[in-house]
């Protein structure tokens, strides 16, 4: 999967899980601020990613990420 | 929750009364009182339970400093709680089945069921009804309605604001004082500790199969909660975490030895040292749940978990219980001693300060 591809995967995903419009969500936006989400909320969309993509995200790998493409990063060597 | 007309807290549902024998040995085997300490905590006790102790705050006093209380709060006496209850933490209540019936117990303190003095007296009322034979009750099913999840752990806000009442009160009172004021801080959240782990042996000893529905957050002392029972179902928004040591601290209401006895050490390393979460499927695959299960049928499932255990002589469950689950008590009571002795200390405080002051909706801790 190229870094594109993951990108608009995280994007229809946040948007399935915060129930937006994924024209409207861009990779580089800030999550927090752009969903409205807090931490617990983060923590559900992390929960959907480790399911999509049977994978394991350390939480401490999380700090300061605060957008999908800073996600996919975190996601992408292990997949 | 469905509840079962007004019962008696021994009677079955069918009517029944237990046998006195099984009600004895019930109560033989599930102690609601303080565990076996250690030398740390009975030489703590006995210096603050001094005359040394009160005279120094006998003279604190006359110049106008307070230090806090020497001893341990009393334990909430709940007066013979019976087979529903309403609190503000807790509701349970006896649920019939297809096999008898299991006491249903829904923790629904929003924002995520934090465990602070409220819920522990509430929780003590739970263990005094378990100890007293849970209504004639075969199976006991602990599950949360909060959205968030099972249970976020203590309640670090009122932890907080605790400490730093007591703090203020000894600051004026030179380094003699605040060392005695650090003292009794220390022994009151050993008493605190105390109380939360009696009430966790008594369920986790319970002579009864207790099953808990686990969804959301199970963190902290949520997950030791968690840990007291059985047999674990797990909703796949499941997450169980130690995020302790990201507050200065040690798990301190019993959750390293439980999940040592369950799993092993390695797992308890993973999850205290680096403070990470784990979902539901790697937590099936280490064994710590029995079933993961569809977001939203944790409940349901667990009913029948429950029906089932309901289904077996009580005294069989019991006795099987008992040869398999095993208290380890040395362990439990030196995790007190190690968490009493860290609560004190300024990254406690440091760390605690930092979560109660962050207005930001990000994750804030390292």
């Amino acid at each position: 999967m190229t870094r594109d591809a993951l990108q608009n995967r995280l994007i229809e995903l946040a948007a399935k899980r915060f129930e937006r419009d994924a024209s409207t969500l861009s990779a580089t936006d800030d999550f927090f601020e752009k969903l409205g989400i807090d931490s617990f909320q983060a923590m559900e969309l992390m929960t959907d990613l480790e399911e999509e993509f049977d994978i394991e995200i350390p939480d401490y790998e999380l700090q300061g990420v605060n957008t999908l493409a800073k996600l996919a990063e975190v996601i992408e060597p292990r997949l | 929750m469905s509840e079962v007309g007004a019962m008696s807290g021994n009677e079955t549902p069918s009517g029944e009364q237990p046998s006195r024998g099984l009600r004895a040995e019930r109560a033989e085997a599930t102690p609601n009182v303080v565990p076996a300490t250690t030398r740390l905590g009975a030489w703590q006790a006995r210096l603050v339970g001094s005359r040394v102790f009160r005279a120094a705050q006998r003279e604190l006093a006359r110049v106008g400093v307070a230090l806090p209380a020497a001893g341990p709060r009393p334990a909430v006496r709940v007066p013979d709680p019976g087979p529903s209850f309403e609190g503000r933490a807790l509701r349970w209540a006896l649920v019939p089945n297809a096999a008898g019936a299991h006491l249903e117990v829904e923790l629904h303190r929003a924002p995520c069921n934090e465990i602070g003095t409220t819920a522990l007296a509430e929780l003590e009322a739970l263990a005094t009804f378990v100890r007293g034979g849970a209504g004639g009750a075969k199976a006991l099913l602990l599950h949360s309605t909060v959205p968030k999840g099972f249970c976020a752990g203590a309640d670090l806000r009122e932890l907080y604001a605790a400490l730093i009442e007591r703090r203020a009160a000894a600051a004026g009172a030179g380094p003699i004082g605040r060392a005695l004021g650090q003292l009794a801080i220390a022994h009151e959240v050993r008493g605190f500790v105390d109380r939360i782990h009696a009430v966790f042996d008594t369920l986790d000893m319970a002579p009864l199969t207790t099953v808990g529905a686990v969804h959301g957050f199970c963190f902290g002392g949520g997950f030791e909660l968690a840990l007291t029972c059985d047999v674990l179902v797990a909703d796949k928004s499941a997450r169980f975490a130690f995020p302790e040591l990201r507050l200065g601290l040690v798990p301190g209401f019993g959750g390293i030895p439980r999940l040592r006895r369950d799993l092993g050490n390695a797992v308890v390393r993973d999850l205290l040292l680096t403070g990470r979460s784990m979902n539901a499927s790697r937590a099936h695959e280490v064994g710590l749940v029995s079933q993961v299960v569809p977001r939203g049928s944790a409940l349901e499932i667990a009913r029948k978990v429950a029906e089932q255990a309901c289904r077996f002589d009580l005294e069989t469950t019991a006795r099987a219980k008992a040869f398999t689950k095993p208290l380890p008590r040395e362990a439990l009571a030196r995790e007190k001693d190690l968490f009493v002795e860290m609560i004190g200390s300024p990254v406690v405080e440091a760390a605690l300060r930092k979560f109660v002051e962050s207005t930001d909706v990000r994750p804030y801790l390292p």
